[in-house]
């Protein structure tokens, strides 16, 4: 685990300037927001969207002679991350205090694991669209308080200051610089939010700020060593990072071509005009003083203790993926999919249990989740259960109901709900095997259309057209291999 | 009435649970002294209806016959000591009007235990200073006079004449002890601010081991050094005090889970057999002679309660004061950082919230405090951390390892001078050169570095009439040997007698 990540092996993915090929050197600092209910050292509540001001205790207002105390669920949390990113668990960790002035931070510091964090080295793999597997080494995870939040926009000359995020847990999960362009970054960020999910340790909700990406670009000639990098702040969304990283590289290069430098600094995305522009230089980069928090005593855990949460992990999307490939032979593109949320997996098994898995995961793949994304819901309110899906792929291994009759009846479910075997009986949706039905719409059809039985005996491939009418004259219920069967006999060909 | 006030707590405690008087009687006796002594500057607030209030309580838990330890116990407490609904200033203008929503775990737990609360008392302004000067309520002044001064209080309620500081921090903690303005008062102790200030003002101080005591609602100076203790008039009312403050506190995680022992109980243990060493490298050049003189008695008199003494070394003992003001200021520039006039305390207004912050500090600041807080931002700035910061705590471990050393050759306490001085005018030292102030700490000092529990214990007067103390080093942990050690030399040093109130209207 403490192996030093071996370099990317993977096609160059290069960038074409004016004077030759360049390379985008990408690391990432991620801060997810812990999973609990308490915040890290107080006993406030972490709970969002609560009036201003109203999730906040002595400690996390800074009240004189207020002291921090450790919340074990936040060490817990921070643990199974760990295990979940393969890395090293520190078993002896500290608290550091990061100094700096700012309304929104009452102590006047933030007490950060600077020095030695709780968890070391590990590493995520992730999967790239076109089929590619990547690496992402990880430096570290450590944990650290959330500040306060400043709004400025609701008073001509004054802000007001919202402490209820302050003090809040969060881990700071920095990469290694691993990532060769925005589409691995991308999906390095996307592979992190799925396990941190899976783990239960964050929620992943960007929207809300509670998972958030500082990200470090540089670019390079192919070979050479790194080049100065720029850091982006506080990017939310994973679409942002991607224009992020474009626009930056771009504008890397662009100086690079000119004959210029880098200026290594901080910089802010601006989402709205998709560029990323100067925050603060290097030499404006504040000295923050760190030391060691006095009030905190060094966090140690026993090895017994990781071991039972290391016992205690949920299957990761990992080895779900290949449990997926392997137990019920979906491609590698299928397994992904459905293993990209935890709830999407579990639905997927639910629907796939005692049945044939391709054909689960092709309804819960096209069908459902085309549904879903359409109308914007998530599978946590998907309209149509595991159960009620289950039903109607039956219906179709039994012969009851037609595949097209299939897609009507996940429609009246969606939309009434109901338990689809009811359905079929009740709407007469029954697929019709009796030939005495299907042999009357036979004569009907070739009573009405005589010029098309002449062109059929030279011209075969018109039997399709034949079967069409009768699934037409039956309302769809005629089973199609009855009909075929019985039009060759009748038609003679 | 009076005569109430002449009390030890322990006499008192007895009396009070004889009936021979009442919480109330006993109350207002103090009540009335501090009202007669306010020239002296020890109390910033007197809360005379609280303690009549909690006053009336005890006596009514004492007719039911539910005293509790402490039952109707008037005591002053360091204005550093979160009180609840009472306002804490720290003794800073940063914290003008500043009402605590909560009561610090010390207090807390004195008032559980029925003690009653007369009011807050004066210290150096956020605990920094050796002399109570620093404080923003301005000096106390000493109950003590040389002898033969013309010190005296003028008719219109002022002092006259050369007056002597009580030492500091805990300055108005000392002087209220002296002066008999409560049988006992809460300190804290980060370099020496209260066995110093005991030392200058003839009371008996403990800085407990750190960790005995919880942190949780006193306001901060240095985290890593801070520690609350009682002063009190002799080494019982200490060790009764001592036991109602201590205990684990699952609201300081540095608090120590451990049982607090009867420390009274120790107070009677003697010394026989015991080892005390004397360190060779506290004989200063230049130590007064009296000085010299009252450690060799102090020794000679544990020698003769049947302890053992032998000479010990501490080699890193020189290193300790100047490691001492840069861990210290350090811890306090950033602790300091939350009186930004955002939530609480003194706002100056600015063009904006840097400007705001430049005035409110600056406003809200005194001299000392800024010189620390600007000396521990030096000290924690990119590349001088480890100049200064890192290697200040490595002396912090030769010193702890000092004393372990000698621990573990068998010696049970160590004993030196409190204080290379008796009490000193005010103004006469540190106006040019703070460090001449800061030497006031060197036998202390080492102490917190390394987190032992020490005691002052009175040990006589110098040429002058002033009171010197001695003091006593233990193990991590072992007060009681302290409590032991420290009354056999308050038995052979004869109980201070205390001035009279030459203060009094």
């Amino acid at each position: 685990m403490n192996a030093p990540v071996p370099p990317p092996q993977r096609s160059r993915k290069l960038i074409k300037g004016a004077t030759g090929d360049w390379e985008v050197v990408i690391g990432m600092e991620i801060h997810a927001q812990v999973t609990s209910q308490a915040k890290l050292f107080s006993g406030a509540s972490t709970e969002f969207g609560g009036e201003p001001n109203s999730h906040v205790s002595f400690v996390d207002a800074a009240m004189p002679g207020m002291l921090p105390v450790i919340n074990e669920e936040c060490v817990r949390q921070a643990i199974r991350t760990g295990l979940g990113l393969r890395a090293k668990i520190n078993l002896k960790s500290t608290f550091d205090r990061k100094n700096y002035f700012y309304p929104d931070l009452p102590q006047g510091y933030q007490i950060s694991q600077y020095k030695s964090p709780i968890v070391g080295e590990g590493e995520v793999t992730v999967d790239m669209p076109d089929g590619e597997t990547i690496r992402v080494g990880i430096e570290r995870l450590h944990l650290e308080q959330d500040a306060g939040k400043s709004i400025h926009d609701l008073h001509p000359s004054m802000s007001f200051v919202d402490l209820n995020r302050s003090g809040v847990a969060l881990m700071e999960i920095v990469s290694k610089p691993d990532m060769r362009s925005a589409e691995e970054a991308k999906a390095y960020v996307a592979k992190l939010r799925t396990i941190l999910r899976y783990l239960g340790t964050c929620d992943g909700d960007m929207e809300k700020g509670n998972l958030r990406a500082d990200v470090n670009v540089s670019v390079r000639r192919p070979g050479e060593p790194f080049g100065t990098r720029c850091e982006i702040k506080n990017v939310n969304s994973i679409r942002f990072i991607g224009q992020a990283i474009e626009y930056e590289a771009r504008r890397q290069i662009g100086i690079l071509e000119d004959g210029g430098t880098i200026d290594q600094e901080t910089r802010l995305f601006d989402p709205v005009k998709g560029e990323t522009r100067s925050m603060r230089s290097k030499e404006e980069a504040h000295d923050y003083r760190y030391f060691p928090d006095p009030d905190l005593l060094p966090l140690e855990v026993d090895q017994a203790y990781v071991d039972e949460l290391a016992r205690n992990l949920p299957e990761l999307p990992d080895a779900k993926k290949a449990r997926f490939i392997a137990d019920y032979g979906l491609s590698p593109y299928d397994a992904g999919v459905l293993v990209a949320e935890r709830a999407s997996a579990d639905f997927f098994e639910a629907v796939a249990k005692g049945r044939d898995g391709k054909t689960a995961a092709n309804w819960v793949i096209n069908e459902l989740f085309g549904r879903l994304n359409r109308e914007g819901h998530g599978i946590e309110d998907s309209p149509v259960s595991a159960d009620q899906l289950g039903a109607i792929i039956d219906l179709i291994g039994e012969g009851t109901i037609s595949g097209k009759i299939a897609k009507d009846l996940f429609e009246i479910v969606w939309t009434e709900g109901g338990n689809p075997r009811e359905i079929v009986e009740k709407r007469g949706m029954k697929q019709v095997t009796d030939t005495g039905a299907i042999e009357a719409a036979i004569d009907q059809v070739i009573a009405a259309h005589p010029d098309k039985v002449e062109q059929v005996k030279a011209k075969p491939t018109l039997l399709g057209w034949f079967v069409g009418q009768v699934m037409k004259a039956t309302g769809g219920k005629a089973n199609p291999q009855a009909a075929n069967e019985l039009l060759k006999a009748r038609l003679d060909i | 009435m009076n005569d109430l006030t002449h009390l030890t707590l322990a006499e008192a405690r007895d009396g009070l649970k004889a009936k021979r008087f009442s919480a109330t009687e006993l109350a207002k006796a103090h009540i009335a002294a501090i009202e007669q002594a306010r020239v002296l500057n020890a109390y910033v607030l007197e809360t005379p209806e609280k303690a009549l209030g909690m006053a009336a309580v005890a006596d009514a838990k004492i007719m039911a016959g539910e005293a509790r330890p402490l039952e109707g116990i008037p005591l002053g407490v360091k204005d550093l000591f979160c009180t609840k609904g009472t306002v804490t200033t720290a003794c800073s203008n940063i914290l003008k009007g500043f009402e605590p929503p909560y009561e610090s775990t010390v207090t807390e737990q004195l008032w559980r235990d029925g003690a009653v609360m007369l009011g807050k008392l004066n210290n150096d302004e956020f605990a920094m200073g050796s002399s109570n000067e620093t404080s923003a309520f301005g000096p106390v002044v000493n109950p003590w006079r040389r002898r033969g001064s013309n010190v005296h209080a003028a008719q219109e309620g002022a002092i006259e004449g050369a007056h002597l500081v009580p030492g500091g921090s805990s300055g108005g903690s000392a002087a209220a002890v002296a002066a008999r303005l409560c049988l006992g008062a809460t300190a804290t102790d980060t370099g020496g601010s209260i066995r110093q200030p005991a030392a200058f003002t003839g009371t008996v101080g403990i800085k407990p081991t750190y960790g005995r005591c919880s942190r949780w609602g006193i306001v901060a100076f240095a985290s890593s050094l801070d520690q609350a203790g009682p002063i009190a008039r002799t080494v019982r009312d200490c060790a009764i005090l001592l036991r109602s403050m201590a205990g684990p506190d699952p609201k300081d995680t540095t608090c120590a889970d451990l049982p607090v022992p009867d420390y009274e109980a120790a107070v009677s243990r003697g010394v026989k057999g015991l080892r005390i060493g004397i360190p060779k490298e506290y004989r200063l050049d230049g130590m007064p002679a009296e000085i010299e003189r009252l450690w060799s008695e102090g020794a000679a008199w544990l020698k003769s309660a049947g302890a053992e003494i032998v000479e010990v070394s501490l080699p890193h003992t020189k290193y300790a004061l100047p490691a001492y003001y840069i861990v210290a200021p350090a811890e306090a520039s950033s602790n300091l950082a939350r009186y930004d006039g955002v939530r609480y305390g003194l706002r100056v207004p600015g063009r904006d919230i840097i400007e705001q912050y430049e005035k409110t500090r600056a406003a809200g600041f005194g001299r000392e405090v800024k010189r620390r807080v600007m000396i521990g931002t030096y000290v924690l700035s990119a590349g001088y951390y480890d100049a200064y910061y890192v290697r200040a705590q490595k002396i912090r471990t030769l010193i702890k390892r000092d004393f372990e050393a000698v621990y573990a050759q068998g010696v049970d306490a160590i004993l030196t001078p409190a204080t290379p001085s008796a009490a000193f005018e005010i103004g006469e030292k540190g106006s040019a050169d703070p460090v001449e102030m800061y030497l006031n700490d060197i036998f202390t000092v080492t102490v917190n570095m390394a987190g032992l529990p020490g005691i002052a214990v009175p040990a006589g007067l110098d040429s002058q009439g002033l009171p010197l103390a001695l003091q006593l080093i233990g193990r991590p942990f072992d007060e009681e040997t302290l409590f032991a050690a420290g009354q056999i030399i308050e038995e052979a040093a004869g109980r201070m007698v205390l001035p009279e109130p030459w203060w009094a209207k």
